[in-house]
């Protein structure tokens, strides 16, 4: 008999499932290619965890993915389907390079920093607001218009860092190097200077910003009336119309917080690491936000740990290159689209066997009990 | 003069072969998106098929094997995309970012446990390829003015799968607007309901469909590593899968505006090509970067309604559910 399933089972169990089927078509495929799957999980877990500074690796990543998920999350929330976090981020570290590269000669590091990372989030918003407002007041489809201002937005980087904002002096387009000081401190120098050795990684403090910025979205999404209108919007339009609200101001607004989420990823990469700004810093990290928050089920602390298994498995699947001649970094860009595909696209497809699973349990529980209160009574 | 007018004649040509890939997929779209299915997933297909056709080529050296088996993988691909999307009514988008992701990874995975070559499969020979075929007196022909040349250099020359995407744009506006098949397929797109009260089966027309559009973005892979190309190249689809479905949209989900759409995008790629390197007077260098982003802009601007409008078909996106 099929049971429909307790809250717990879908948010905890479901999710689960759905990864490991991942996971099993992932290893056959390594299977197939003619390598050990259980090795290759080894090395990744060795390479994301064990090794001396890995577990920095891994937690810079997971920066990434916590940014760009929570993104993805809060359009997800007012059923809106944000793909554009990569042109987001990109266009967020662009404003970096702005603010920082006009100021740093004249302003302290420390202010500059302090601009630096609301005018982050402030362009990756404008970024995503305009998509927002094509949808809300010109009823263009947000899926392609995200799409096509993530061409659009590289297509701009190109042209700025291989032009007016190239450094002068050299052949690849990237800007010059920030002025010194002019950087998030990375979490090693911390540590050391606390008397705690630690081994280098590219860990800085927007680890910490992420970390605020996912218990600020919790606290948006659920604990606000703005957040109450969001998830209204999400489900029913006319409920807000009828409760006063106009939906297209509301679409803007969740737009603007996404597309200011992604941008603020660009803090990790741009000032927390290359101290400059470089083509393509975004690598993708924006499309893994998709998979992050349908693994996290757009709730912040979901979003967390499915940023923490990407953060691994990417700094895992660097460690691949080393260890074998045939299975790559690329693996992991697989297991990714599996994930999607898995967690998201294919849902629903193990809700009716679990269903029917969970009713059999079920059942079972109950006749045991009346068993046992027949021999009671 | 005469050389000005060669140059015209030799963009109109590269226009055609950068058109190509994106005509093929344009219709793929097509196909798909009148039936109901969004399809994101044109850019993975061919992705995955330009790397079958190229490994396929490489280890067995016929191009016409190639060309099957690129077709063959593209579909299966799109089975998968259907068994999500209509089957198990999952998310559109979702399931072709997934299939887009996928396909990504899954060519370099394969292609370096197959070619140790970084993902690239080994350059190709002529006769693993589609050539170009040159017609009967272009040679002679080239010596007549203005026809000549055009004749020459634009109609002449082009291998088969060029061929192939244009009578696509013919089959399409064939199949869709003159037979009880296109009829109904595009009825699923608009109005399943009214499909389904008639005993026509939703789901067996939606599978069609997007079968469909796996062979012509297996066509489209094909074209890219074995017929313009000579081999593949990590990533060697660029971006086209989503120029192509811009396209789509700005033909208004119709072959024949679809197809013109496509011939502005590849002329726009074609005269970048041209123009890199090239200085303007009071500008500098030519910014043929702000040229190749003119599709996804103008696409933004049409979708707007800032320049006509464009309406998808009624029912996309949304799964069907039989009412029991």
């Amino acid at each position: 008999m099929r049971k429909p399933l307790p809250a717990w089972v879908d948010i905890s169990i479901m999710p689960l499932i759905n990864i490991a089927a991942a996971f099993v078509v992932a290893g056959i495929i390594i299977a197939l290619i003619g390598e050990n799957p259980f090795t290759a999980l080894a090395v990744m877990i060795k390479g994301a965890f064990v090794y001396k500074g890995a577990l920095g690796y891994t937690l810079y990543y997971t920066t990434n993915f916590i940014f760009t998920g929570l993104a993805v999350a809060v359009a997800f929330h007012a059923m809106l389907f944000n793909i554009g976090g990569e042109g987001q981020a990109m266009i967020g570290g662009l404003g970096i390079g702005f603010i920082v590269l006009s100021l740093d000669p004249i302003l302290p590091p420390l202010l500059v920093i302090l601009l630096a990372i609301p005018v982050a989030a402030i362009f990756g918003a404008i970024w995503g607001v305009i998509p927002g407002w094509l949808q809300a007041r010109r009823g263009s489809h947000i899926v392609i218009t995200t799409i096509m201002f993530n061409f659009i937005a590289s297509s701009i980087m190109v042209w700025l860092l291989a032009g007016m904002l190239m450094a002068p002096g050299q052949m690849s387009p990237e800007t010059r190097h920030f002025a010194d000081g002019v950087s998030l401190m990375q979490i090693h120098h911390i540590g050391n200077a606390l008397g705690w050795p630690m081994a280098r990684s590219p860990l800085n403090l927007s680890f910490v910003i992420a970390l605020i910025a996912a218990v600020a979205v919790w606290v948006l999404i659920w604990r606000t009336r703005l957040g109450y209108i969001i998830r209204a919007t999400g489900h029913s339009e006319k409920a807000v119309i009828y409760a006063g609200h106009d939906p297209a101001r509301i679409i803007m607004i969740v737009m603007a917080i996404s597309g200011g989420l992604a941008g603020l990823m660009a803090l990790n990469e741009i000032l927390g690491v290359q101290e400059r700004v470089i083509l393509n810093f975004t690598s993708g990290y924006g499309f893994t936000g998709i998979a992050v928050a349908l693994m996290g089920r757009n709730h912040p602390f979901g979003i967390v740990l499915a940023s923490l298994l990407f953060g691994a498995l990417y700094q895992g699947g660097a460690e691949l290159d080393f260890e074998f001649q045939t299975i790559t970094r690329e693996m992991v860009l697989m297991i990714q689209g599996l994930i999607i595909l898995f967690s998201g696209a294919l849902a629903l497809m193990f809700v009716p066997a679990a269903e029917r699973i969970y009713g059999k349990l079920a059942s079972a529980d109950r006749s045991s009990d009346t068993r046992k209160g027949e021999q009671n009574g | 003069m005469a050389e000005l007018w060669l140059q015209f004649v030799l963009t109109i040509d590269a226009t055609l072969r950068v058109a190509t890939p994106l005509i093929l997929c344009a219709m793929a779209g097509i196909f798909s998106e009148r039936s109901g299915i969004i399809d994101i997933s044109l850019e993975g297909k061919m992705l995955l098929s330009a790397f079958t056709a190229a490994s396929v080529a490489a280890l067995y050296g016929s191009p016409f094997l190639a060309l099957g088996c690129a077709v063959i993988v593209s579909m299966l691909f799109s089975l998968l995309h259907g068994f999500a999307c209509i089957t198990h009514r999952g998310n559109q988008v979702i399931s072709g970012l997934a299939i887009n992701i996928l396909a990504s990874g899954l060519t370099v995975t394969v292609g370096i446990a197959i070619f140790a070559q970084g993902g690239q499969t080994p350059f190709l020979m002529s006769e693993q390829r589609f050539s170009a075929i040159t017609l009967p007196f272009a040679e002679t022909a080239r010596h007549i003015p203005v026809f000549g040349t055009i004749y020459a250099e634009v109609i002449s020359g082009h291998n088969l799968l060029v061929w192939i995407a244009l009578l696509s744009v013919v089959i399409t506006g064939y199949v869709l607007f003159r037979t009880t098949f296109g009829l109904r397929l595009r009825a699923v797109g608009e109005k399943p309901e009214a499909v389904d009260t008639a005993g026509i089966s939703v789901t067996l027309m939606r599978y069609q469909a997007v079968l469909i559009a796996g062979f012509l973005c297996g066509i489209a892979g094909a074209y890219l590593s074995i017929a313009h190309g000579a081999g593949f190249v990590r990533e060697m689809t660029a971006g086209k899968g989503y120029i192509a479905l811009a396209a789509m949209i700005f033909g208004h989900w119709r072959p024949v505006p679809a197809l013109l759409a496509c011939l502005m995008f590849g002329f726009l790629e074609a005269i970048a090509a041209r123009l890199q390197g090239v200085e303007v007077p009071f500008l500098g260098p030519m910014p043929t970067d702000l040229i190749l982003v003119l599709p996804y802009v103008l696409t933004v601007i049409l979708l707007a309604g800032f320049i006509g409008r464009a309406v998808p078909p009624r029912s996309i996106g949304q799964p069907y559910i039989k009412e029991r």
